[in-house]
């Protein structure tokens, strides 16, 4: 049985070669069920934030816990069992090109060894939750930019992770387009998920707790 | 369990797909392990042939021994039923002195000295096969039958023995040698097309790793792959052999004949069949390995 995920960030630093700071003494808490926005200009550190928490990057001080699992102490080994606790949405979706819709939403599913047929029930329904049941044998191509960030969402989610993780969603869509978008993310978090966005537009995502980044530090 | 299974059905799966996907490169790279698995190959029939032959000219290590000229049919008998006795000889031919005088003379080139000579020169032989065919035994044999009386000159063919033990002492080597060299050109083959393989892949690789794939999850599909390039070599290689060994079975035939000895070039026996592919597959998947293990850990994140 999953546990619940809460994030914590204590005094978490993170510093890149050869010496340049990108968080510094972060610290907050993300509560179950809580939707989170994580705002700041290009470069404050939003997506270094998001990487630390999926251990894609490791901190360089102070310490995360997410469900209670220090991430920064996690062995190599065990790090690909916490990511498939946590649904991702890259800044740049990571869609392969070569496989249709249906597929790319099956690859967290075969990761974690389901079986074929419970796979592709779980593929549908989330095909469906993000409305491109329809499109299911369309290669990434030939899906507008808005299916795209909506597949990448599908494949997020389809492993029914309790955290949800998105950087920058609705970069690059126009605002009809975003606002769809941001109402899939709202509409998971309503239903049970804990969501944390990090993204420049805010506003879309009515009714978030906002943090503010600048430069590696958290504004207060 | 069924889990683990599902794992491997599914990388091995996701080999074929990647194999059947790009069907020119892999008949290509098919081509080119089972071209260099068919020279060793094809080395170890043709010496296993050769073996057979040596066995087929078992008379070539033989010990002929010949009576005086002098000894009459009764003394030539007592020698015979002597022979019989010893448990260190296994068979035993008579070749009477009229027998080999009719046998030299149905030879044109020989009949007019052999009548020029007037009597028969030629005296009772025994050809005898031994029972320990190792040369050092032959010798002890032949060296007390020497000792016997009446027995003019014994004489064992060693040179022969010697020469042709050699020979596929050093066809066994050279066999050796280039089936180790190709063995590790097949696993460099294996190496540089998985090292492309993962280029190919890489983005694919990275997804899987920010989604969760274990190592295993990724190697997998790989290893399949380089496995099933060393199974196909190995059957391409076995088929190349096996057509070689059809085609050259009647010139070789004939050649030997020309030796009077009979010879039908066998395909590789069910053992070697087996082990061809068996060995290919294994080293397919060694030189992915090799490969996985410097191409995974040079990125970051895994």
């Amino acid at each position: 049985m999953a546990c619940t995920l809460v994030i914590r960030f204590d005094r978490v630093s993170k510093r890149y070669p050869p010496g340049v700071d990108a968080l510094s003494d972060i610290s907050f808490e993300v509560a179950e069920r809580e939707m989170v926005l994580v705002g700041g200009h290009s470069g404050a550190g939003k997506s270094t934030l998001l990487k630390l928490m999926a251990g894609i990057e490791k901190s360089t001080g102070g310490a995360i816990l997410v469900g209670g699992q220090n991430v920064s102490g996690l062995a190599r080994s065990a790090l690909p069992y916490l990511r498939r606790r946590i649904g991702m949405v890259f800044q740049d979706q990571k869609l392969l090109l070569d496989r249709n819709a249906f597929e790319n939403v099956m690859l967290p599913l075969s990761i974690a060894g389901f079986p074929h047929r419970e796979a592709a029930q779980r593929v549908r329904a989330a095909l469906d939750k993000v409305g491109l049941s329809s499109r299911e044998k369309a290669l990434p191509v030939m899906l507008s930019g808005g299916e795209q960030q909506r597949l990448a969402i599908a494949r997020a989610v389809v492993g029914r992770p309790n955290l949800l993780l998105a950087d920058e969603p609705t970069a690059h869509l126009d605002a009809d387009t975003a606002a769809d978008v941001a109402r899939i993310f709202t509409e998971f978090n309503h239903v049970g998920v804990t969501v944390l966005i990090a993204t420049y537009a805010g506003n879309l995502f009515p009714g978030g707790r906002r943090l503010q980044l600048e430069h590696g530090r958290l504004l207060q | 369990m069924n889990a683990w299974l599902t794992q491997h059905a599914r990388a091995a799966r996701l080999a074929l797909h990647r194999l059947a996907a790009a069907p020119l490169n892999s008949l290509l790279y098919l081509l080119a392990i089972g071209v260099a698995l068919a020279l060793p190959a094809g080395g170890q029939t043709l010496l296993a042939n050769a073996q057979s032959l040596a066995g087929i000219t078992s008379a070539a290590p033989q010990i002929s021994v010949f009576m005086a000229a002098n000894a009459d049919r009764a003394m030539t008998t007592d020698i015979e039923s002597r022979l019989k006795q010893r448990a260190d000889i296994k068979r035993i031919q008579f070749l009477s002195r009229e027998e080999t005088l009719a046998r030299m003379k149905a030879n044109p080139g020989l009949r007019e000295v052999i009548e020029a000579l007037g009597t028969n020169p030629f005296p009772d032989a025994f050809v005898l096969t031994a029972a320990d065919e190792r040369l050092p035994a032959m010798e002890q044999l032949a060296a007390e039958l020497r000792r016997w009386p009446r027995i003019e000159h014994v004489q064992l063919d060693s040179d022969w023995v010697r020469r042709l033990d050699a020979l596929l002492e050093l066809g066994r080597t050279a066999v050796l040698v280039l089936a180790v060299l190709l063995s590790i050109g097949l696993i460099a083959i294996s190496f540089s097309i998985i090292r492309m393989q993962v280029l190919t892949h890489r983005a694919e690789i990275e997804l899987s790793g920010l989604l969760g794939a274990t190592d295993g999850f990724i190697r997998r599909p790989f290893l399949y792959y380089g496995f099933l390039l060393g199974l196909g070599g190995g059957i391409v290689a076995w088929l190349l052999v096996g057509a070689a060994t059809l085609w050259l079975r009647a010139p070789l035939g004939e050649l030997v004949r020309l030796y009077e000895l009979t010879l039908a070039l066998q395909p590789p026996g069910p053992r070697d069949s087996a082990l061809l592919p068996a060995i290919s597959a294994g080293l397919g998947w060694l030189g992915a390995m090799i490969s996985l293990g410097q191409q995974l850990r040079q990125k970051s994140g895994y």
